[in-house]
């Protein structure tokens, strides 16, 4: 209709209840259809980066947790292997299955965080209430593990922190035993709900071509059609020695790349990473846990960069060395930042109640957009 | 003015209310501490300073929405005294006679709505 | 109310005069209405749908205070007169500070036109009907009032929001209930109920396909009038952080919250009166009492509560279970759908009453068949996923 009418402009966040930590969105909207939302990053930056250059190799390690607190054993990982590849390290096999099964661990932690958000932000309490109570059970997990709940430290440089303790495998199967039933049920309770199906499905939908040209990462690019996992396409640490899938986005609802694939790419993962985590348990060997380390660590002058598949994606480190003590710089690159950039191309004349579906269905993490 | 008695209850509760709610705020304001500050008494915009009115023209579309309820829900207020009469009418043998005309009306009131469908009125985007 | 101001009149204060007598009944009944009911049934309510609520999710609820933390909603109520009151310093103060005043009487004076037993009721007004559904629109000026005068953009758009949708279901609402109406030739509730009787087959729910339809319709449309899940966008809260009550603090906040459960009470109040036969007792079991005696009043009143809350429950149960809509869903639900079948249904009745004017029977225990497989259906359903989930099945509540 041709009667004009202002546009109210509106700041969604920093302090708003679906932009999951501290984003500020810059909506215009005449009341319920947006005609943009820019996003606006940098309330959580805490210069980890910069603390990387005046912290020792091993003591930003703590750091590396606190870059993504949903994923932190998988951000441990790729720092721990950045700086063990600059040193020419080699770590026993038994740590880079603890490494693997923390990793996977942390996968499922932060995976149904995200799709219990996701059901949150659609305005359903339930699933997040039942997806926090299975996530504080590999919560326990990890705490028998590494003594932490969310920021774990667990991985060093040149290993782990600690063995298993005794009888966490099979404490970790008996877990994974009850979850795989329970993951069956929340597939059956979410998704398959008419309401759900009907806010999510053909909501927010990133194309094959933007995904790759936005460099999405992860599970949102998977869910977008592109059949890429680091874990297996560019593999490391012990995953050529185990079998999984890699699920990615058929549009089974609306559209490829909607939010209703994103959601089950999700659901998908988990599966996969229970099943990894089986197999690790399996074939784990017995031996050293933490590798023969230098004392101090003096990496040659060089510079080094290293992916890996974390929870949201790929994220790389970056390091320089200058031969001393120090890292000459530190560089994270993390997905959650590149999810943001797509937000204002694909949120142009959605409604108000689709942005939160959508910037819920891209799990972006604050700290891990700003570090 | 027979039937009006029956809203002298009516009153007196309206009145009631009025007294109740009023009690329970002026308890609240007799218990409740007072320590306004500027950025208590800010109208919450997500942590940030409040830019512009939230008073601005609004989308048009509430109104059309207002204006579409107007128009059935007097329509549909044509509907009540017939609803109450159609029965009476039918035990007094004139059924056919209240019935028909309504149903036209009933006709035409879908049809009006068949039309608004058709025309996009009823559709949000 | 009459009636009974002449039977106490009769029995127990005869030295007054009658118009004294009826003064001193209508002030009474006012004051049990107001305290009796409308503060412990929002409190109540409140109770009852934290402890669904928490069941549903796996957790406790509210314990601690009083038995089985009952007294929740006092210790809230107390709670929030010692909080600030705060009025924004853009708010459009008067408006802000009627707005509560408005939401709180809508709901209260509702109460009054609530037939409790065949006897008890405040005010038997003979347009009872569309008094309640005034006394809704009531609400919507003071949700609307509230959304504008706080002056904050959420708060707009939640009013904006409340007002397009209460107003857009109140059509649905009033079609569903000409359904009832038509049947009955009344609008008065105590009458609808009258023309009623205490058993399923002799409810207008059975009466025909169309007002079992139109049932269903009115659940709906007033389950979005109330802002309740599914319909709750005014207040959305991961949306519009909280809608038109973002700006609202202490006493003032507590009075939208005591609404909304208010208004889940007199939902079910609708629908049983409308639908569910009211409080219509057997015979039997009346005359068994005595009919007259005071404890047929209360088994009355007891047969209205039980039909009341198994709809609460229901739209509790809905609230934890399914997501939110969105707007124009919303909308598309209500002016596609529940619109064009409510005036189907207001047809169809009235083609029912020409044709058949004494009811058909047969259809009747056929609709009554399909609704017991359907609650059966929900029960098994219940029972399978809870042997699914693998969860112990524990039926007391207070566990």
């Amino acid at each position: 209709m041709g009667i004009q009418t202002e546009e109210m402009m509106l700041n969604m966040g920093p302090q708003h209840p679906s932009t999951h930590g501290v984003i500020r969105f810059v909506v215009k909207s005449d009341g319920e259809v947006m005609t943009e939302a820019v996003p606006d990053v940098g309330y959580l930056h805490r210069s980890i980066e910069k603390i990387g250059e005046i912290c020792e190799y091993n003591g930003f390690m703590p750091y590396t947790d606190r870059a993504d607190y949903l994923s932190a054993m998988n951000a441990n990982q790729g720092y721990a292997m950045v700086v063990e590849k600059l040193l020419g390290l080699e770590i026993p096999e038994r740590a880079e299955y603890l490494r693997v099964i923390a990793a996977e661990l942390n996968r499922i932690i932060s995976h149904i965080l995200s799709l219990g958000a996701v059901a949150m932000d659609i305005g359903a309490a339930t699933p997040f209430v039942l997806a926090l109570k299975e996530r504080e059970k590999v919560n326990d997990l990890m705490e028998a593990l590494c003594g932490q709940r969310l920021t774990y430290s667990y991985v060093r440089i040149g290993g782990v922190s600690y063995d298993m303790p005794p009888g966490f495998i099979e404490r970790s199967l008996k877990f994974l035993a009850d979850f795989e039933p329970f993951m069956d049920e929340f597939e059956n309770l979410v998704p398959e709900n008419k309401i759900f199906i009907e806010r999510t499905a053909g909501v927010g939908v990133i194309t094959r071509e933007d995904a790759i040209a936005y460099n999405l990462v992860g599970p949102n690019l998977r869910a977008s059609g592109v059949d890429w996992d680091l874990r297996r396409d560019m593999t490391y640490s012990v995953y050529p020695k185990l079998q999984f899938e890699v699920p990615v986005g058929v549009g089974s609802q609306g559209v490829v790349g909607d939010s209703f694939d994103r959601f089950i790419v999700r659901i998908k993962e988990i599966k996969q990473s229970i099943s990894l985590l089986k197999q690790c348990f399996a074939q784990i060997p017995e031996g050293d846990f933490l590798g023969e380390i230098p004392r101090v660590m003096k990496p040659a002058v060089g510079e080094c960069y290293v992916r890996t598949e974390s929870s949201r994606g790929d994220m790389g480190y970056y390091l320089i060395s200058d031969g001393s003590k120090n890292a000459f710089r530190v560089r994270i690159r993390t997905g959650s930042f590149t999810s943001m950039s797509i937000i204002e191309k694909i949120s142009r004349g959605m409604m108000l109640a689709d942005l939160v579906t959508f910037i819920a269905s891209l799990d972006v993490v604050a700290p891990e957009i700003d570090r | 003015m027979e039937g009006l008695q029956h809203y002298t209850p009516l009153l007196m509760i309206f009145g009631l209310g009025i007294v109740f709610a009023g009690l329970f705020l002026l308890l609240a304001y007799a218990f409740g501490p007072k320590n306004p500050t500027a950025s208590k008494l800010d109208v919450y915009e997500c942590g940030v300073p409040s830019m512009g009115s939230a008073r601005e023209r609004f989308s048009v579309k509430f109104f059309l929405v207002a204006m579409l309820f107007l128009l059935f829900d007097v329509e549909v207020v044509f509907l009540f005294p017939w609803a109450v009469l159609l029965k009476t009418f039918k035990e007094a043998g004139m059924g056919a006679a209240v019935f028909w005309p309504m149903f036209v009306f009933l006709a035409m009131l879908g049809l009006g709505l068949l039309y608004e469908w058709r025309r996009g009125g009823l559709d949000w985007d | 109310m009459e009636n009974f101001a002449i039977h106490i009149h009769e029995s127990y204060l005869y030295g007054l005069p009658l118009s004294v007598v009826n003064l001193i009944v209508m002030f009474g009944a006012a004051f049990v209405v107001l305290l009796g009911f409308v503060a412990p049934f929002a409190g109540l309510l409140s109770f009852i749908e934290r402890r669904i609520a928490a069941r549903i999710q796996c957790r406790i609820g509210p314990n601690r205070v009083g038995p089985q933390g009952l007294l929740q909603f006092l210790a809230d109520g107390v709670k929030s007169l010692f909080k600030e009151d705060l009025i924004p310093k853009v708010a459009d103060k008067p408006l802000f500070i009627i707005a509560p005043y408005l939401v709180f009487l809508g709901m209260f004076t509702s109460f009054v036109v609530l037939p409790f037993s065949s006897q008890w009721i405040v005010a038997d007004l003979n347009v009872g009907i569309l008094y309640l559904f005034a006394t809704a629109a009531i609400t919507v000026v003071g949700l609307v009032m509230a959304g504008w005068g706080s002056g904050s953009k959420w708060s707009m758009l939640g009013g904006m929001r409340s007002a397009a949708q209460i107003i857009s279901y109140e059509i649905p609402t009033g079609l569903a209930a000409l359904t009832a109406i038509l049947l009955a030739g009344s609008l008065s509730l105590q009458e609808i109920i009258a023309a009623q009787g205490p058993h399923p087959w002799q409810w207008y729910f059975f009466d025909n396909p169309f007002t079992f339809i139109a049932f269903f319709i009115l659940f709906v449309a007033l389950v979005a009038e109330g802002n309740r899940a599914p319909f709750d966008l005014p207040e959305a809260e991961t949306e519009l952080v909280s809608g038109y009550n973002t700006e609202y603090s202490g006493m003032r906040f507590l009075f939208f919250f005591f609404a909304e459960w208010a208004h889940l009470y007199v939902l079910g109040a609708i629908l049983t009166t409308l639908f569910l036969g009211g409080w219509q007792v057997p015979e039997s079991l009346l005359a068994s009492v005595g009919a007259e005696s005071i404890a047929a009043r209360i088994l009355e009143l007891v047969f209205f509560q039980l039909k009341i809350y198994v709809l609460v429950f229901l739209v509790v149960q809905l609230r934890w279970t399914v997501p939110r809509v969105r707007m124009d869903q919303m909308m598309d639900m209500c002016w596609k759908y529940l619109v064009p079948i409510g005036f189907f249904c207001v047809a169809g009745v009235a083609i029912w009453m020409m044709l058949f004017p004494d009811g058909v029977s047969f259809v009747k225990y056929l609709l009554i068949a399909f609704s017991s497989a359907m609650v059966l259906y929900y029960f098994y359903k219940v029972y399978r996923n809870f042997k699914d989930s693998r969860a112990e099945l524990e039926l007391n509540p207070f566990v």
